[in-house]
């Protein structure tokens, strides 16, 4: 099985992170950057499937030079290759395009099975997974906790708020993850040896037929206007309860809309 | 300082440590028990195979490698990272540097898995410094070694997945008159050798160190390990080179005591301010970082010099002197700065604290590295 993972490199989201004063877009020199953590779990989930089945492992990453150190740690884990598409007029892209870039490079790969993170920890939109299935037009199974495999036959257990729903689709998919269904692997060092002989190969947007215009903050379909620090949370109200307690939580539960 | 591919080792045992080890390792030091768990999953991570080459089972590393892994895990726990260092430097590394090629085939595919653990038995109840007072016996019968004596203090040698322990014993007399000493593989389960139940420690409490009975215990004459008569020059090379690991996971140690005291000093607030402001506390914890540095360069020193081919006994002598009495100073301190919380053992002070003293003890006391930096300098 031909296996692609999605790999983001995202401020890592222990520090603190910061948005730029210029353009607002994420500012990646402020905090030291980490893979998305979800993605460690599609790359573990990517290389049992290979240690069962065979195939092989590439990483896909879109992101600036910096990213080459995530894609570096990505293949310490394991996998056999890795695509970096790295170009200038990336930076600011929304959702939408970086789902047009992706699916641009998985042209280019010839996957049987595309996994990736459910969300990844900077931007949360949890919709590139459901938009690169679209446009490459090939099932989603978003959120799972599971996978198993038989075949060409593909089945999650899609996790919900309630539990879990059993969907099942034939490759190729695209498959998101969360943390639940796996614990990944840490790099070992004939892995980390390893890693600095794998290529790594490097596209642009000409490469892949892309006009710089459909990405980027031009090409994005939604701008961040203006940005704020999250104000500092205030005292709170304290109820002191003279027997009438609960009657003043619902209250208040009411007027907040809770109840 | 540190090239990308020990810098990414580096990082990776950190991230272990913090995630696997941390959250787990008290209860463990509690109740006295050893991580089997966290054995595994370091096992699965290649730790135990760190310095050996692939084809023992091994992931091709160096012996600094092992190092600075064994640093990052003292950062957060010190029962850990001994378990590691007696496993590789004690356990396996006398086999992979004086074993035959039937005796490395058959142990070091599983004890670089980290699957099985080895123990190496040379302190005896009434000789550690003085190796050379060995009384433990071991008298070739036919094909069989038959071993009389006992073992004091020995690491891993009594977990339920320890599969041999290397002992010294008396062979013989030398030529010059002196003892023949020679080190033999007795296999755990060997009928005759008894594994004491474990001591009650001040601190590693979650490592395994049993005192060990032989009583006419017989294994196979093919158990030499090297040659016959050679376990002196054998347990020397070991301990010399096991000096720079003991000293690598004391200057872990040391950090772990910077780390958890920064944190502690931003915290924590008396007489309006965060104690941390307070230039008292500022001062202690400068030295203890200037402690940690210094002793991390000069094992870092050693271990060159070792790679290098280099005559590195003196080096790994002041490396293993330095780093374990700045590990007992900054724990000490490390402590003060906690106040009334330093003294309970549910902060990882108070273990950094219980487990520094051993580190001027094991592989050779504190007093036994000045011998040799005395003795090196032509005294
Ligand atoms: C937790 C733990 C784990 C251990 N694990 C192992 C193991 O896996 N394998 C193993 O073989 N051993 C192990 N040891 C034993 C350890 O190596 C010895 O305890 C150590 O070498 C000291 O020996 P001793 O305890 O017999 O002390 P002694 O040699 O009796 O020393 C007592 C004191 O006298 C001092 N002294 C001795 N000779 C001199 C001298 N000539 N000049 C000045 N001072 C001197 C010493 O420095 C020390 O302060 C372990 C010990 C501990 C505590
Ligand atoms: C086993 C035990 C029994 C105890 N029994 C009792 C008891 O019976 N009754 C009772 O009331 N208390 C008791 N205590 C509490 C004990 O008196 C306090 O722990 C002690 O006074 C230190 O206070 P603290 O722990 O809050 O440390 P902190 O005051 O928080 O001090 C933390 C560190 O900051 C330093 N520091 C604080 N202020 C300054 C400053 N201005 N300049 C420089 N450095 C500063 C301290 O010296 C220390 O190193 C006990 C504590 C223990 C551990």
């Amino acid at each position: 099985m031909n296996i692609v993972v999605l790999v983001k490199q995202v401020p890592d989201s222990g520090a603190e992170r910061n948005l730029r004063t210029d353009d607002n877009t994420v500012d990646r020199g402020s905090a030291s950057n980490v893979i998305n953590e979800m993605d460690e779990y599609a790359i573990e989930e990517a290389l049992r499937i290979q240690e069962a089945h065979g195939g092989e492992v590439t990483i896909l990453t879109m992101g600036p030079s910096g990213a080459a150190e995530s894609i570096r740690k990505a293949l310490s884990m394991g996998p056999d290759k890795a695509v970096h598409v790295v170009d200038d007029a990336l930076h600011g892209s929304c959702a939408l395009a970086t789902s047009k870039v992706l699916a641009a490079a998985l042209g280019t790969l010839n996957a049987d099975l595309v996994l990736c993170g459910a969300e990844s920890t900077d931007g949360r939109v949890q919709v590139l997974p459901h938009m690169l299935a679209e446009r490459l037009g090939v099932a989603a199974l978003t959120g799972a906790r599971k996978l198993t495999i038989d075949g060409s036959a593909l089945t999650i257990e899609r996790q919900t708020d309630e539990g879990y729903e059993v969907v099942t689709a034939q490759t190729p998919a695209v498959v998101s993850v969360w943390d639940t269904i796996n614990e990944p692997r840490y790099p070992s060092f004939k892995g980390i040896m390893a890693a600095k002989k794998k290529p790594v190969q490097a596209l642009s947007l000409g490469d892949l037929g892309v006009a710089p215009s459909e990405v980027g903050l031009d090409g994005a379909s939604s701008a961040v206007v203006e940005h704020s620090k999250r104000p500092p949370r205030s005292g709170g109200q304290k109820v002191t309860d003279e027997g009438e307690g609960g009657v003043k939580l619902v209250e208040f539960l009411a007027t907040e809309k809770f109840v | 300082m540190l090239n990308e591919e020990h810098e990414a080792l580096r990082q990776s045992v950190r991230d272990f440590a913090r995630e696997v080890v941390a959250p787990v390792i008290a209860e463990h030091y509690e109740h006295h028990t050893f991580p089997y768990d966290v054995v595994r999953q370091m096992g699965k991570m290649g730790l135990f195979g760190l310095p050996f080459p692939e084809e023992h089972g091994g992931m091709g590393g160096d012996y600094f490698a092992l190092c600075l892994t064994l640093e990052e895990l003292a950062r957060v726990d010190s029962s850990v990272a001994i378990t590691l260092e007696a496993a590789i430097s004690l356990g396996a590394m006398p086999i992979y540097r004086f074993g035959t090629d039937e005796q490395k085939a058959h142990w070091l595919p599983k004890l670089t898995s980290g699957e099985a653990l080895a123990a190496f038995g040379l302190t005896e109840p009434g000789f550690g410094s003085d190796a050379g007072g060995t009384q433990t016996r071991a008298v070739l019968d036919g094909d069989e070694w038959v071993i009389n004596g006992s073992k004091a203090f020995i690491t891993n040698s009594g977990t339920d997945i320890t599969a041999l322990v290397t002992v010294t014993a008396v062979t013989g007399v030398a030529p010059d008159g002196s003892k023949e000493l020679s080190t033999i593989i007795v296999p755990s389960g060997t009928p005759g050798f008894t594994v004491q139940p474990g001591y009650s420690k001040v601190g590693w409490c979650a490592s395994d160190t049993h005192e060990l009975t032989f009583e006419d215990c017989r294994v196979p004459a093919a158990n030499l390990l090297g040659e016959r008569g050679r376990g002196f020059a054998q347990f020397l090379r070991i301990l010399d080179e096991g000096r720079i690991a003991i000293a690598a996971l004391a200057v872990g140690l040391a950090q772990g005591c910077v780390d958890e005291s920064v944190k502690y000093a931003k915290e924590r607030h008396a007489f309006g301010k965060a104690i941390g402001d307070f230039q008292a506390i500022q001062f202690k914890i400068a030295d203890m970082e200037t402690r940690a540095h210094t002793a991390r360069l000069a094992y870092y020193d050693a271990a060159e010099r070792m790679l290098a081919g280099q005559d590195f006994k003196r080096q790994a002598a002041i490396a293993k002197l330095y780093a374990s009495e700045s590990a007992v100073t900054n724990a000490r301190e490390a402590t003060q700065v906690h106040g009334g919380y330093g003294f309970m053992n549910e902060f990882p002070v108070a273990r950094f604290w219980r487990d520094s003293k051993v580190l001027e003890i094991g592989e050779g006391t504190s007093e036994v590295q000045r011998m040799i930096i005395a003795r090196d300098l032509g005294l």
